[in-house]
C-alpha cells in the first residue's frame, strides 16, 4: 500500500496561513509593537511578548540556508520523488522555513543559493510552499 | 550542600542488545530494572522511586505505572520520560533531586524499546520523523538523518570541513565498540569504509548514523549515604545541566552550534571541574556531525576543530580523550528514547574500573552528554568517583 503525502493539521491559529497559502500568498506574522516579523503564526510576538500582530505577505524571495538530498524516503508516499531535496530556505524578511527545493538540478544548490516561491497542491485545501532555485543566479 | 555528590548509582545493567524478538519492549525495560536492582545488591522492595522512558514499539498511556505494576512495586517517585536523547539524562538529574529533597531514596531507571522487532522498518522511519512539525515541517518528507544532514550540510560550508571528519568519529566509535563484546558492531571500519558506505541524506552516508536495535538498560541511583555498603564502589554525580534552544530545526538559531554549550556549562559549574578535568566522555551520536558540534561546545575542542581530534584518533582506545567507550549509538546500539541509558551505564562500569582492553586509565571523571529533537534539548551529567568528590 502505497501512502499519501501528509497534510498539515490546520488549527485554528494556522487556518489564516493556510488560507492565504490556497491563494498562493506565504504570509509571515509581523509584530505591530516592535516590528519582529515571525514564522510560524502564533498569538505571541517572541521578541517582545505582545499579541497584537499582523499577516502580512512574504515577498517569496530567499536563499539557501542548508540543504540535503533526501536517499531513501521517509514512507512509500515520498518514494517516487526519490532523490528529493530537503532544505532550509531563509527568507529575505528574516525567518526561516522547511521547503523542498523542487525543479531545481541537485548540482546547482548550494547553501546561499537564491530561491524563489512556488507551490505545490496537495488537495483542494492545501497549497504547500515550495522552492525553486532562481533562475540565471547561482 | 547542593546536589555535587548527594547522590551515587550503585547499580547498573544491560540487557542484550540488536535484534531480541523473544522480548517485548516491556520485558526488556523489567529485565534491565531486576538485573540493575540485583547489581546493586538490592530487593525490589528497597526501591521506593520509578523512572522509564515511554516506547515506541509498546507505549502505554502511564508507561512507568505500567512497569511498577508489572513488578508489583508501589513507588513514591514515579514518572516517565515522554522521549529519549537529552530527556534520559534529564531523569536522571531530576530524580536525583527527588533524592536529595527527600521525596525518595532509591530510584531505578530503567528504559528499553524494541524498534528491530517490535516495529515494521517504515513504521519505525515515520515514528521517529514525526519529531518533525507536523504542519511546517512534515508534509516535506524529510527523514530523521535527513533532519541531521542539513546540521551536517551547514557545518561542512562553515568550516570547510571534509566528510573524512564525520567519517573519522564513526571509526573512532567501531573501535571502542571492538573492544567491547557487548556491542552490536565488532567489525572494524576505516575512513574509506564510511565514505563507500551509501547516501542516505547528503552529506550523511549509511555509516555516519547510528543503528536501529532492540534492548535496554537500568541504572539504581541512591543517596550518597546509602551508598557505601554496597557490592560496588558508588558512582557520584558531580553535576548535571540542562540547555534548550528550539525544538524543530527550522526554529534553530545556529545550524553549527547548540545548547550543549549551556548544559555543558552548567554541569561544570556544579561539579566544580572544567573540561581539562575529564577522563572520559559520552557524547550522544545519533549522527557524526553531532558529535563534533558537541566536543567544540563542550568545551573539548575549538570551533571546526573536532574532526582533526578524531582525525588523529584523540577520542580513540587510549586517546587523549577517548569518546563512546561502549561504541556508542554508532557501533554499540540504538534502541531509540533508551539509547543513552548504556552511556551511561558504560561510564558507571569505567568509573568502577576493571573493564579489560577497553577500560580508560584512571578513570575518576565521566563525562555524558545527550540531546534530544534535532540538535534541540540537552542534558550533561558529569559523574566521579569518591576520588573527584
Ligand atoms: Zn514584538
Amino acid at each position: 500500500m502505497t501512502l499519501a503525502k501528509p497534510l498539515p493539521p490546520v488549527d485554528a491559529q494556522s487556518r489564516p496561513y493556510w488560507e492565504a497559502c490556497n491563494q498562493g500568498r506565504l504570509t509571515l506574522q509581523r509584530c505591530d509593537g516592535c516590528g519582529h516579523v515571525q514564522h510560524y503564526r502564533r498569538i505571541v510576538c517572541t521578541h517582545c511578548g505582545t499579541d497584537k500582530l499582523t499577516d502580512v505577505d512574504a515577498s517569496g524571495a530567499g536563499t539557501v540556508r542548508s540543504f540535503t538530498v533526501i536517499r531513501r524516503a521517509v514512507s512509500s508516499a515520498f518514494d517516487a520523488n526519490v532523490p528529493y531535496v530537503v532544505a532550509l530556505i531563509e527568507l529575505a524578511e528574516g525567518p526561516t522555513v522547511m521547503s523542498n527545493l523542487i525543479e531545481s538540478p541537485l548540482e546547482a544548490i548550494h547553501i546561499g543559493a537564491p530561491v524563489q516561491l512556488m507551490f505545490e497542491r496537495r488537495s483542494e485545501d492545501i497549497n504547500v510552499p515550495q522552492f525553486k532555485l532562481r533562475e540565471g543566479k547561482s | 550542600m547542593g546536589l555535587r555528590g548527594s547522590t551515587a548509582i550503585i547499580g547498573a545493567y544491560d540487557t542484550k542488545v540488536g535484534k531480541i524478538p523473544d522480548r517485548s519492549a516491556t520485558a526488556l525495560c523489567v529485565e534491565a530494572a531486576l538485573g540493575a536492582i540485583a547489581d546493586a545488591g538490592l530487593k525490589l522492595s528497597d526501591v521506593d522511586g520509578l523512572v522509564t522512558c515511554n516506547s515506541m514499539a509498546q507505549p502505554y498511556m502511564y508507561h512507568a505505572e505500567a512497569v511498577a505494576e508489572y513488578l508489583g512495586i508501589r513507588p513514591r517517585y514515579c514518572a516517565t520520560a515522554a522521549a529519549g536523547g537529552g530527556a534520559t539524562f534529564t531523569v536522571l538529574y531530576q530524580a536525583a533531586l527527588a533524592i536529595d529533597a527527600g521525596i525518595c531514596d532509591t530510584v531505578v531507571i530503567a528504559m528499553a524499546d524494541s524498534l528491530r522487532s517490535g516495529l515494521s522498518r517504515e513504521a519505525a522511519m515515520i515514528m521517529q520523523s514525526s519529531t518533525g512539525h507536523a504542519q511546517y515541517e512534515t508534509p516535506y518528507g524529510a527523514t530523521v538523518p535527513g533532519y541531521y544532514a542539513l546540521i551536517a550540510q551547514a557545518y561542512l560550508h562553515a568550516y570547510g570541513a571534509k566528510p573524512e571528519h564525520f567519517a573519522s568519529v564513526a571509526v573512532s566509535g567501531r573501535q571502542h565498540a571492538c573492544l567491547n563484546p557487548t556491542a552490536e558492531m565488532q567489525k572494524p571500519i576505516n575512513i574509506e569504509d564510511v565514505l563507500a558506505s551509501r547516501l542516505i541524506a547528503d552529506p550523511l552516508r549509511l555509516l555516519d548514523c547510528s543503528l536501529v536495535s532492540d534492548g535496554g538498560a537500568a541504572v539504581v541511583l541512591t543517596r550518597a549515604d546509602r551508598a557505601s555498603h554496597q557490592p560496588h564502589k558508588p558512582v557520584y554525580l558531580l553535576g548535571a545541566g540542562e540547555g534548550r534552544g528550539h525544538e524543530h530545526i527550522s526554529q534553530v538559531a545556529s545550524l553549527i552550534h547548540s545548547s550543549a554549550a549551556q548544559s555543558g556549562e552548567r554541569a561544570y559549574a556544579m561539579a566544580r571541574l572544567k573540561p581539562a578535568d575529564i577522563d572520559f566522555a559520552q557524547v550522544y551520536d545519533c549522527f557524526t556531525p553531532v558529535v563534533l558540534i558537541e566536543m567544540e561546545d563542550l568545551g573539548f575542542c575549538g570551533n571546526g576543530e573536532a574532526g582533526d581530534f578524531f582525525l588523529r584518533g584523540d577520542g580513540g582506545p587510549g586517546g587523549r580523550l577517548p569518546i563512546n567507550t561502549h561504541g556508542g549509538l554508532l557501533s554499540h546500539s540504538h534502541p531509540g528514547n533508551p539509547g543513552s541509558m548504556f552511556a551511561l551505564t558504560e561510564s558507571v562500569q569505567q568509573l568502577r574500573g576493571g573493564q579489560g582492553a577497553r577500560q580508560v586509565k584512571d578513570a575518576n571523571v565521566g563525562l555524558v552528554h545527550a540531546q534530544g529533537g534535532i540538535l534541540s534539548s540537552h542534558c550533561t551529567v558529569i559523574l566521579g568517583t569518591e576520588v573527584a568528590l
